[in-house]
């Protein structure tokens, strides 16, 4: 099967691979060029494809302006729930798998959380804030994103907890190790791949979540999604504003992402495929 | 009996399971306590983000408040009677399904060719998946601006290409023109999940087994046949839940569209979830909302609990 792999089919294949590659990273780039072209190569006509020059000055105005607060906002409250769901929903998911809690329904139930639209819950939740005076707060973006990403933890790592060996529990058990020693100790460190694969799901979640920042931020609190699509129509610079927003925003996930390469099939699947 | 302590116990709750002996009941109860402690706080979490807001539809649906009443008695099903005729709620039901259904087989069938010529040897593997998966980490909010920005009838590339072929007078109002926003629109949301598409199906893809593959082809049966028979089988699973994945997401389709149409032109891309979100924080008609937040909620778990299902009996 491999002989002919190298004739022509092996050019064509390879090409067409390129060829949407770049296809795929062109808006990409377009997005980049915006954020260092000059005000009048943005608004130019025909289209500028290359900036004659590399102009910072969007960046600069970004963090002068102190813009920039919302890529901290959103690192908070994105670090801060993954942290907070990567705990509560493994302990959770260890106690499923291993003690049966709850039962089947328990499992349905949590996972059914994820299934509706995030609008839905949206007015009860914005009620339930402004009680609370958590609206336009660090605290409540946090305390939504764990719920969110909640359901998606439980379910990932209860397939990561199952595959620990339970007879390495026993001999833990047998040398007098109390459960939690057992959870810390034994559990935690077998399915430490599988918590930062799933750690950079819920980050990503959090980092790009825009319709309830949308609601429950706006003026103390700004995330960059919320950031970025308001200077939509702003001014006439808002172009090169949007760029360069965009591009901060894009480093630190690009950054998670990267470094996690290897982990991402199994955490996009669900788990539907093992890696 | 360690065993029996630690695995799974068959169902039977923990708290019926009475013991032989009065230690070993005890320590029955000790465990199940331990398992109750560490679920109770994702699931206080949990009640508190999703109970409590369902329940609060509930009420709020017998009621009717809005912006210009604030009347708190029950209501009966006036709210509900409402959906019936509301026809800008079915359109925006019926374009969220179609775009659903036109949007998740592209995706679907992209993915797929691009998995396949992935699966000979292609130099610099990595950094082409790589490339093509940078839309997909990317906010959607930021995918749907940069769309926005390429289909700019002026300062976007796309019509620029478009009047080399056709002369230089042609000038589309991509997210203005009721007939081409949602081809603008596709093209978004492809764009941005396509890849995900094509990173799970090609993980289903390596995973084949080659050798009962090349048996096949030497036996000289018909690609399409090896392909039914045995590609599809074996990587059904894996197709099912990312279908589920991407379906769900797509009936919430909310970012792209607003950053780049906000719903518009009218209401030619409003979609439930914009829909909705006009309804309670635009136009403060919050009972009646919340009826269509119940609706939603009630038919897509009916939905979701039947597809899981399943796949559960698939597997």
């Amino acid at each position: 099967m491999m002989k002919w792999e190298k004739g022509w089919r092996f050019y064509l294949r390879v090409g067409c691979i390129a060829i949407t590659a770049l296809l795929f990273f062109f808006p990409v780039y377009w997005l980049a060029a915006i954020s260092v072209k000059s005000p009048e190569e943005v608004f130019a006509y025909p289209p500028v494809w290359v900036p004659s020059e590399l102009r910072l000055s969007s960046y600069v105005t970004l963090f002068r302006d102190g813009d920039v607060i919302s890529i901290l906002n959103s690192f908070v409250s994105a670090g801060v729930s993954t942290v907070l769901a990567m705990i509560l929903g493994t302990v959770a998911a260890y106690s499923i798998v291993r003690f049966r809690t709850g039962g089947e329904h328990l499992s349905i139930w949590i996972i059914s959380q994820r299934m509706v639209p995030p609008i839905t819950v949206a007015f009860p939740v914005f009620l339930l804030f402004t009680q609370w005076g958590l609206v336009d707060t660090r605290v409540g973006l946090i305390i939504l994103y764990t719920a969110f990403n909640l359901p998606y933890v439980i379910w990932m790592m209860r397939g990561y907890v199952q595959e620990v060996p339970i007879e390495l529990e026993e001999s833990a058990m047998i040398d007098g190790l109390s459960r939690w020693r057992i959870l810390i100790k034994v559990v935690f460190p077998m399915v430490k791949g599988g918590l930062f694969a799933t750690a950079v799901f819920t980050f990503l979640f959090a980092w790009n979540e825009f319709l309830f920042a949308l609601i429950l931020t706006g003026s103390e609190v700004v995330t960059y999604p919320v950031q970025v699509t308001g200077y939509f129509g702003s001014q006439s610079t808002f172009w090169s504003k949007i760029g360069a927003m965009s591009m901060l925003g894009l480093v630190p996930i690009a950054l998670v992402v990267g470094t996690m390469q290897r982990f991402i099939v199994r955490g996009i699947s669900m788990g539907a495929v093992k890696g | 009996m360690l065993k029996s302590l630690l695995a799974q116990s068959g169902g039977a709750g923990p708290a019926g399971s009475a013991g032989p002996g009065g230690s070993r009941s005890r320590n029955h109860r000790r465990r199940a306590l331990f398992g109750y402690g560490l679920v109770a706080p994702a699931v206080f979490i949990l009640l508190l983000i999703g109970l409590y807001p369902f329940v609060k539809l509930l009420v709020l649906s017998f009621q009717n408040i809005s912006m210009f009443d604030d009347d708190t008695a029950f209501q009966g099903m006036v709210q509900y009677e409402r959906l019936l005729d509301d026809a800008r709620l079915w359109w925006s039901l019926l374009r969220t399904v179609l775009f659903a259904a036109v949007a998740l087989p592209l995706e679907l069938i992209f993915g797929f060719v691009l998995a396949l010529m992935f699966l000979g040897k292609v130099p610099f593997r990595q950094v082409w998946i790589g490339i093509i998966l940078m839309p997909t980490i990317i906010s959607p909010i930021v995918a749907g601006s940069t769309w926005r920005l390429m289909f700019d009838q002026r300062f976007g590339p796309i019509n620029q290409i478009i009047a080399w072929f056709a002369g230089p007078d042609f000038k589309l109002l991509w997210t203005l023109d009721p007939v081409f926003v949602w081809p603008g629109i596709l093209v978004a949301e492809g764009w941005q999940w396509t890849p995900f598409m094509f990173l799970l199906l090609l993980a289903a893809l390596s995973n084949l087994d080659r050798e009962q593959l090349e048996s096949a082809s030497l036996d000289g049966a018909p690609m399409w046949m090896v392909f039914r028979r045995i590609v599809l089988p074996s990587i059904m699973p894996v197709m099912f839940i990312a279908v589920l994945i991407r379906a769900l997401d797509l009936f919430r389709v909310f970012d792209v569209i607003w950053t780049m149409t906000q719903g518009g032109p009218g209401t030619r891309t409003e979609t439930i979830s914009i829909y909705a979100y006009q309804l309670a924080f635009r136009e403060f008609d919050i009972s009646y909302s919340a009826a269509i937040a119940l609706v939603v909620i009630v038919l897509l778990t009916v939905l979701v609990m039947w597809a899981l299902r399943r796949v559960e009996i698939q597997r």
